[in-house]
C-alpha cells in the first residue's frame, strides 16, 4: 500500500515538473502558435539565474539569510527569462508569426547561442544548487512513505502558477486581451488593442513562467547548459497531448506523462519506461490528433 | 504553382555548372589530402540525405525533424555487418562486456553484406511507412508532425542508449575492419568509398530531379501550397505523402551507409535530436525547394563546421545559430533559391514572374485563424523586409 501511495506520488511529483515547464510553453506554443525550440533555454536561465543569486548571498549575506535566497531567486529567474523573452519577441519572433516552422529554426538558433553563452559564462560543467534548509528533509507519514519538502514545493509552486495563469487569462484586463488577440486578431485590433504589445506581453510571460520552471529544477538536480535541451521534447508532448490553447489539457497531458511515465519506469527500467510512454502518446495521436482537450473550430487550413 | 517549374537559368547554363560540378567531384582525389577527401566524402553522403529531406520539407511542406533516425538506422544495419566482419565467429567486444552471451537471433543475418544493405534501406522504409501512413491518415500536419518526429528520435535513441548489450550503448559500434574484403581503413579503399558516394550524389539528383520534374512533383508541390484544395480535386494525399517520405527515409539510410563506411563509427549522438534539427538546416541554408540546394548547403555548412570548429571550437554553436537566425529572416529562400531569382531577373523573358514559393509548411490546424494557402509565394524578399501577419 505504502509502495503504491509512494509510486503515486513520485508519478504526481514528476507531473508536476512536467507542468512547470509545460505552461510556458502552454503560452507561447498553445495559444500563440510560436515553435519555441528556445523554450528550454529560457528555463536554463531561471535555473542560472537561482544559481546566480545563490553564490551572492553566500558570498555578501550573512549565513542566517541564506533560507530566504530561493523565494528571491524566483522572482529573479522570471524577472530575467520575461526581460529576455520579451527581447527576443521584438527582435525576432515578431518576424516569423504565421510561419511556424521558421519560428521553429530561428529559434532553434538562439537556443544554440544561448547555451554556448551560458556555457562560456558558467562554465560547461554542471554545477549545483544548494537548497535551502527549510526545504531539506521530508513529511513523514509512515516508516516507508515519506514524501520530500522539495518535490512538496515543486507541486505547490506548479499550482500556485497555474492558479496565477488560470487568474490571469480569464479574470485580468491584460489576460483578457490577449486571448481576445489569440482568437480574432483583426477584431481586437479594430477594437483598439495594441496586438504588437499583447503579443510581447504574452511571449515574455510564457518566458517568465519557463523561468520559473528553470528555478524549480534546481531543487531536482544539478544544472548545466543544457539542461533545457534535456526538457525541451518532454514540454512539446505535455502540450500536444493536452491539446492546444486550454490550460486543463496542459494539466491533463502533464498527469498523463508523468503518472505513467513512473508506472511504466517501476514495472520496466528508466529507458524502457521512456520509450513506451513516447510510443502510447504517438498512438494516442492516432487517435485523437488534437490532444485531449481542443478548440473545435471548422476552419479547414 | 507552376513557377516552380519554369526554368530560371537556360538550360545550357545549367547543363554546363552541373558538369563543372560533376568534374569537381571526380576530381577531388587528385587534390585533396586523404583526410580532406574523407570529410569531403562524409558531406556528400550527407548531402544524399539532405536532398531526401528537401523532397519532402522543401517540395511536400513537411518538416521531419526525425530523419536522424532513419540515416542512424541505416548506418547500424551497416555497422553490424561490419562489426561481425571484423571478428568472423566471434562475439562483438562490447556484447562480451555488457554480459550477452550468444549473439541475438536479430544479429545473425547481419552476417551478409547483402541483407546489411537490403536492410539499410528497407527497415528506415518500413519505420517511415508505417509513421506516415498513421500520421498524415489522421491529419496530422505541420507543427505537429515536426513534434511528433522528434518523439521518434527520442525514442529510438533512448533505445539505443538503453540496450547496451545489442547496440553498444553510447559509445555505438565501431573499430571494424574490413568490408568485403576491404581493408577500410586503407587508402585505396577509402578512395573508392568516395567514388561510390559521388555515384550515389549524382543517381540520387537525378532520380529527384526526375521525380519533382514530373507529375507527381507537380502533386508534391500542389500538396505543400493547399493539401485540401488537392483532396478536394480527387487526388489522396496519403498515398503521395508516405511514399515520398518513406523514399527520403530510404535515401537517409542510404547515406548512412555511405557515412558509417567512411567514418568508421555511428554512436546514437550522431542520430539525436540535435544532428536531426542541423540536417534541417543544411536544406535551409542550401535552398529547399531546389534539389541541388539541398547538396551545396549540405556540403557548404559542414565544410564551415568543420573549418570553424577546427579554429575556434567554442565559437561554432552560436555561429550556427546565428546562421539558422539569419537565413531564416534574410535568405528564406537559401543559397540557391536567391542565386536563381537573381538570374532569373536578369533575363528578359522572365523578368515579371513571380517569386518562388517557398515551403512554409501547413498551417495550423488548431489556432483557428485560417492561413491563407498561398501564402507561401507572397514571402518573397519584400516580406522578409517589412513582415506582416500571415492571412490576416
Amino acid at each position: 500500500m505504502a509502495l503504491l501511495l509512494l509510486q503515486l506520488f513520485n508519478g504526481i511529483s514528476l507531473s508536476s515538473i512536467l507542468l512547470l515547464i509545460g505552461l510556458g510553453l502552454a503560452i507561447t506554443f498553445g495559444l500563440m502558435n510560436v515553435i519555441n525550440m528556445a523554450h528550454g533555454e529560457f528555463i536554463m536561465i531561471g535555473a542560472y539565474m537561482a544559481y546566480t543569486i545563490q553564490q551572492l548571498f553566500q558570498k555578501l549575506l550573512p549565513a542566517s539569510a541564506f533560507g530566504w535566497y530561493f523565494i528571491l531567486s524566483l522572482g529573479a529567474a522570471f524577472a530575467a527569462a520575461f526581460a529576455v523573452g520579451w527581447l527576443l519577441e521584438i527582435t525576432l519572433i515578431r518576424h516569423l508569426y504565421g510561419r511556424p516552422l521558421d519560428s521553429l529554426l530561428a529559434t532553434w538558433g538562439v537556443s544554440l547561442v544561448l547555451q554556448q553563452l551560458a556555457r562560456q559564462l558558467f562554465g560547461a560543467p554542471n554545477v549545483a544548487v544548494k537548497a535551502p534548509e527549510w526545504l531539506e528533509g521530508g513529511l513523514v507519514l509512515s516508516a516507508d512513505l515519506i514524501l520530500p519538502y522539495k518535490r512538496l514545493f515543486i507541486l505547490a509552486l506548479a499550482l500556485v502558477c497555474l492558479a496565477v495563469i488560470y487568474f490571469y487569462q480569464y479574470h485580468t484586463r491584460g489576460g483578457r486581451r490577449m486571448q481576445a488577440v489569440m482568437q480574432n486578431r483583426p477584431m481586437a485590433s479594430s477594437l483598439g488593442i495594441s496586438t504588437r504589445r499583447v503579443d510581447a506581453q504574452a511571449f515574455a510571460f510564457g518566458s517568465g513562467m519557463a523561468g520559473i520552471a528553470g528555478c524549480a529544477l534546481t531543487l531536482v538536480g544539478p544544472i548545466g547548459p543544457t539542461i533545457g535541451t534535456y526538457y525541451i521534447v518532454d514540454a512539446f508532448m505535455v502540450v500536444v497531448l493536452g491539446g492546444i490553447g486550454k490550460l486543463i489539457g496542459t494539466v491533463a497531458g502533464a498527469l498523463g506523462i508523468g503518472v505513467l511515465n513512473t508506472a511504466f519506469e517501476y514495472t520496466t527500467s528508466a529507458t524502457l519506461g521512456k520509450v513506451i510512454v513516447f510510443s502510447l502518446i504517438i498512438a494516442f495521436l492516432q487517435w485523437r490528433p488534437s490532444g485531449f482537450v481542443s478548440w473545435k473550430a471548422r476552419a479547414l487550413d | 504553382m507552376i513557377q516552380s517549374f519554369r526554368p530560371s537559368l537556360s538550360l545550357n547554363r545549367k547543363l554546363l555548372l552541373s558538369l563543372l560540378l560533376l568534374a569537381a567531384m571526380l576530381a577531388a582525389p587528385m587534390v585533396l589530402s586523404e583526410f580532406r577527401l574523407s570529410l569531403l566524402g562524409k558531406f556528400l553522403a550527407y548531402a544524399v540525405l539532405a536532398v531526401g529531406l528537401d523532397l519532402i520539407w522543401g517540395y511536400t511542406g513537411i518538416l521531419s525533424l526525425g530523419h536522424g533516425v532513419y540515416f542512424g538506422l541505416g548506418a547500424y544495419c551497416m555497422a553490424m555487418h561490419l562489426k561481425l566482419a571484423a571478428a568472423p565467429g566471434e562475439l562483438p567486444d562490447f556484447m562480451s562486456w555488457s554480459g550477452v552471451e550468444k549473439l541475438p537471433w536479430f544479429w545473425v543475418p547481419f552476417e551478409s553484406a547483402g541483407f546489411a544493405f537490403a536492410a539499410a534501406i528497407l527497415l528506415p522504409v518500413a519505420v517511415a511507412a508505417v509513421l506516415g501512413y498513421l500520421t498524415f491518415r489522421n491529419r496530422i500536419k505541420g507543427t505537429f508532425f515536426s513534434i511528433l518526429s522528434q518523439a521518434l528520435v527520442v525514442i529510438t535513441v533512448t533505445l539505443f542508449v538503453g540496450q547496451q548489450g545489442y547496440t553498444g550503448g553510447t559509445n555505438g559500434l565501431t573499430s571494424f575492419n574490413t568490408f568485403l574484403g576491404m581493408p577500410v581503413g586503407d587508402a585505396s579503399s577509402k578512395r573508392i568509398f568516395y567514388y561510390v558516394t559521388v555515384a550515389a550524389v549524382v543517381a540520387t539528383l537525378l532520380i529527384s530531379r526526375w521525380l519533382v520534374n514530373s507529375r507527381f512533383g507537380k502533386i508534391l508541390v500542389a500538396i505543400r501550397d493547399g493539401e485540401n484544395r488537392v483532396r478536394f480535386i480527387g487526388y489522396n494525399p496519403v498515398v503521395y505523402k508516405v511514399f515520398i517520405y518513406s523514399f527520403s527515409a530510404a535515401l537517409a539510410g542510404i547515406a548512412g551507409v555511405l557515412f558509417v563506411l567512411q567514418e568508421g563509427i555511428i554512436s546514437p549522438a550522431q542520430m539525436g535530436i540535435v544532428p536531426s534539427i542541423e540536417m534541417v538546416l543544411w536544406v535551409a541554408i542550401g535552398g529547399r525547394g531546389t534539389v541541388i540546394g539541398a547538396l551545396i548547403g549540405a556540403v557548404l555548412t559542414n565544410a564551415a563546421k568543420t573549418t570553424f570548429s577546427e579554429a575556434y571550437p567554442e565559437w561554432w554553436p552560436i555561429i550556427l545559430g546565428a546562421m539558422f537566425i539569419l537565413v531564416v529572416l534574410f535568405l528564406p529562400k537559401g543559397i540557391v533559391g536567391t542565386l536563381r531569382d537573381k538570374f532569373a531577373r536578369g533575363e528578359p523573358g522572365l523578368a515579371g514572374s513571380a517569386p518562388e514559393p517557398v515551403g512554409r509548411g501547413a498551417g495550423h490546424p488548431a489556432a483557428g485563424t485560417p492561413v491563407a494557402a498561398s501564402s507561401g509565394a507572397a514571402m518573397g524578399k519584400a516580406a522578409a523586409a517589412s513582415p506582416k501577419r500571415n492571412g490576416l
